[in-house]
């Protein structure tokens, strides 16, 4: 016994040393290198730098990001606020700007087109979403199975999301042609209706649809990527821990499952959330707002108001309330996140 | 035996200065704004939804920051 304790005592001796010089080793080297670097900067730079405190030498590294910032989003954020207070129209840049006061936010309040313009975006924000999380997740759920050949599978399924909007719209059009698109075919087969009795594009009733259908076919994978970092996040012995209760499946998916994953899945509706509140390409590719007015979403209102009636400042007024809509529901949104991440 | 120091009784905050309810009501102010802007019912709701986001907008900011 007292041998067994000996030769442990040791071990542990041993092992202590051979740490305090491998750590002594690691020390010198870091030194040596750090030497190496400081004598390879250029003495001017050198000279100017040592005198600095550890605090301003951190605000000298983040000045840059902080400029860059600054100028690409703080200032025109700020100017789009001022432009929305005056008579500003871009096609008369020189003209004298004059203060409108609120009128310009009174009369996009107040305009029945701007109106319905937003209802239009609210639907395709509410289907696109509930569509791409529904898929998103159910695809999630199935890859994380791990059954032969998911690797595969998932890189398929990423496809439609490295593809440029301007590719999948384009290429949209082209399956969504009533006489040869592929889209139109389908559906025939499926339900025996005539390929070329419905144009997708062109019907009031449809349009918007396509433009529903196409994007939750693009951005399905992005949300099925963001649940299935989720999904693997759940350490096994939870399930495991399940199994020895006797938890059914259906149990465990609506006990384990669906509660750790779902931050993940609240952080994909607020990042897709934002995304679909600004949707222009797919809709310029595909409808261009039309037909009539039927898929004009806030953002082609937008540009419309700001470049082809060129009232400018009565644009930024409209791009000023759509982004304290998002901001001030990204804050709840956010808030709500925290709480269940808390849970 | 030694004498106890008299407990300090603690100072409720007024209920417009904590940050639990207050930013319940905050929140409540920004659903319903973002309810009355994509509204399909009345034009109405929709003219006055950019006032209620912003108030409740501003307000959460504020009582964001004051004590639990």
């Amino acid at each position: 016994m007292t041998a067994r304790i000996r030769k442990r005592t040791g071990q542990f001796f041993r092992m202590r040393r051979f740490k305090t010089q491998v750590k002594s080793v690691t020390d010198t080297s870091s030194t040596i290198l750090g030497e190496a670097v400081a004598r390879a900067t250029p003495a001017p730079i050198a000279s100017r730098i040592r005198g600095l405190s550890d605090r301003s030498m951190a605000w000298l590294f983040i000045t840059p990001a902080i400029a860059l910032l600054l100028a690409v989003n703080i200032f025109p954020l700020i100017w789009a606020i001022y432009l929305s207070f005056t008579n500003f129209r871009a096609n008369r840049p020189n003209a004298a700007l004059e203060s409108v006061g609120f009128s310009n936010y009174s009369r996009v309040l107040n305009d029945p087109n701007i109106w319905q313009a937003m209802q239009t975006t609210a639907h395709f924000v509410f289907w696109t979403i509930l569509l791409q999380t529904l898929i998103g997740f159910s695809l999630a759920y199935l890859i994380d199975r791990k059954f032969r050949g998911h690797a595969f599978w998932t890189t398929i399924i990423l496809v439609p999301m490295m593809l440029s909007p301007a590719v999948v719209g384009n290429f949209w059009r082209f399956l969504y042609q009533p006489q040869i698109g592929l889209f139109n075919h389908i559906v025939s087969f499926l339900t025996g209706i005539p390929p070329s009795s419905f144009e997708m594009l062109g019907s009031v009733r449809l349009s918007p649809w396509a433009i529903i259908i196409v994007d939750t076919w693009m951005w399905t994978p992005y949300v099925m990527l963001i649940c299935l970092a989720g999904l693997r996040s759940i350490p096994d012995y939870i399930y495991e821990a399940a199994e020895v209760d006797r938890a059914s499946l259906w149990r465990q998916f609506w006990s384990i499952t669906l509660p750790m994953a779902l931050p993940f899945i609240m952080l994909a509706v607020l990042f897709r959330g934002i995304e679909n509140f600004k949707m222009f390409d797919m809709v310029t590719l595909l409808t261009g707002g039309g037909p009539g007015s039927t898929t004009e979403v806030a953002s082609i209102t937008l540009k419309r108001e700001a470049f082809e009636s060129w009232r400018t400042g009565r644009a930024s007024a409209f791009a000023i309330i759509l982004f304290v809509a998002v901001f001030g529901l990204a804050n709840i949104y956010v808030k709500a996140l925290n709480k269940v991440k808390q849970r | 035996m030694t004498a106890q120091p008299p407990v300090p009784s603690k100072q409720k905050r007024p209920f417009f200065l904590t940050r639990g309810p207050m930013e319940n009501i905050a929140t409540g102010l920004i659903g319903l704004g973002f309810l009355m802007l994509f509204q399909p019912f009345l034009l109405i709701f929709y003219t006055w939804s950019l006032v209620t986001l912003l108030a409740g907008t501003f307000m959460f900011i504020i009582v964001s920051k004051f004590p639990e």
